[in-house]
């Protein structure tokens, strides 16, 4: 799994595990994460100040919910649909959670497919997990619409606090953005390993580095990442 | 049992590439599909109080790690990356008491110097 530690004197340790290898990785004259490359722990390092911005929106909602006077507007009859004439409580955002996990299951996939050098299943799960992506997008343009239709405007809606709209537009459509770009990030992705670009180690546009199969993988951090601020999302904004 | 192949997949891993089993993937989809279920239900039922909120939690925290171990491949990561990623979102939930304290304060001047509201 990981790497032995060369010494200055060009002997090798082994890398001891659990705790004790913790403290030895943090504590090295030598790269901490020794076993993942840089494109993956840079991914993870925005992860993890993405999770920082998400955790504000998240915050700045739950200080305004919580201190004001007035009621909160009912999540689960605000995002109600009426199908077939029987009245869905909070249907439309099960539809979206649904949708989105499914694109995470397909997502999953892909990367194994891609470490197993199978381009075409790669490329084909990859671009089904943006389709899953952008029906999601869909439906919440089609959610915003019906809001905004129904008089929710970030300075006010019919039901009660006003601080309920800002909120609202402000989460999701970052939310939104993000799913956005990911669905962009997996054509282009989808793109370079349908063409092969990976095993034929052509240099990449911007870079002209060759590329890695471990690509997908980044690419898939990032896609479970949306969907995993979906589920605080869901939870928090949703169903309190 | 799931634990037992990923056992079985993290010492036929690669060192840099992750390679588990399709089956475990499609397992976790599953599970993500049965909490998602569990948490609409919840609110499909009415459920108030804090039954509705430790429900909801419970359910939150165990996709959230679902996601994380398995789909991100967080459970073979070793601990260096597993702890600076994990951690300090952990120190968020001090930002989290400390706004929710305020926000009662907020609540509270906010109820005593303009009346109690409709």
């Amino acid at each position: 799994m990981s790497a032995p530690i060369k010494t200055p004197a060009a002997e090798t340790l082994p890398r001891p595990a659990g705790l004790a290898g913790l403290a030895s990785d943090w504590a090295s004259d030598q790269r901490t994460f020794k076993n993942v490359s840089w494109g993956k722990a840079m991914m993870w390092i925005f992860l993890l100040s993405d999770t920082f911005v998400f955790g504000c929106f998240l915050l700045a909602y739950m200080a305004a919910r919580m201190s004001t006077t007035v009621p909160w507007p009912n999540p689960s009859e605000v995002f109600a649909l009426e199908i077939g004439g029987t009245h869905m409580p909070l249907i439309l955002i099960a539809i979206m959670t649904f949708v989105l996990i499914s694109s995470s299951g397909t997502m999953a996939m892909a990367v194994n497919c891609g470490y197993r050098r199978d381009r075409r299943k790669t490329a084909i799960l990859m671009l089904v997990t943006a389709l899953f992506g952008a029906t999601f997008v869909g439906m919440q343009a089609f959610e915003w619409s019906k809001l905004i239709a129904e008089g929710v405007r970030p300075w006010g809606n019919p039901w009660g606090a006003a601080q309920f709209g800002s909120s609202f537009f402000m989460i999701t459509g970052f939310h939104g953005t993000h799913v956005t770009f990911g669905v962009i990030f997996l054509l282009i992705v989808a793109r370079k390993v349908w063409r092969g670009d990976f095993d034929t180690e052509r240099p990449g546009f911007f870079t002209s580095r060759k590329g890695r199969y471990e690509i997908v993988e980044i690419t898939g951090l990032y896609w479970h990442f949306v969907d995993l601020v979906w589920v605080f999302i869901f939870a928090f904004f949703y169903l309190w | 049992m799931a634990h037992a192949e990923a056992q079985a997949a993290q010492h036929t891993a690669h060192t840099e590439q992750q390679q588990h089993p399709i089956k475990l993937y499609l397992l976790v989809w599953g599970l993500l599909f049965v909490l998602s279920a569990f948490s609409y239900l919840v609110d499909y039922f009415g459920l108030q109080g804090y039954l509705r909120w430790s429900l909801i939690l419970i359910f939150m925290m165990l996709k959230a790690g679902l996601i994380v171990a398995v789909f991100m491949h967080m459970a073979w990561e070793r601990l260096a990356l597993t702890y600076a990623i994990l951690l300090p979102p952990l120190l968020v939930l001090v930002f989290v008491a400390l706004m929710a304290s305020e926000s009662n304060y907020v609540l509270f001047t906010r109820l005593a110097f303009f009346g109690t509201g409709p």
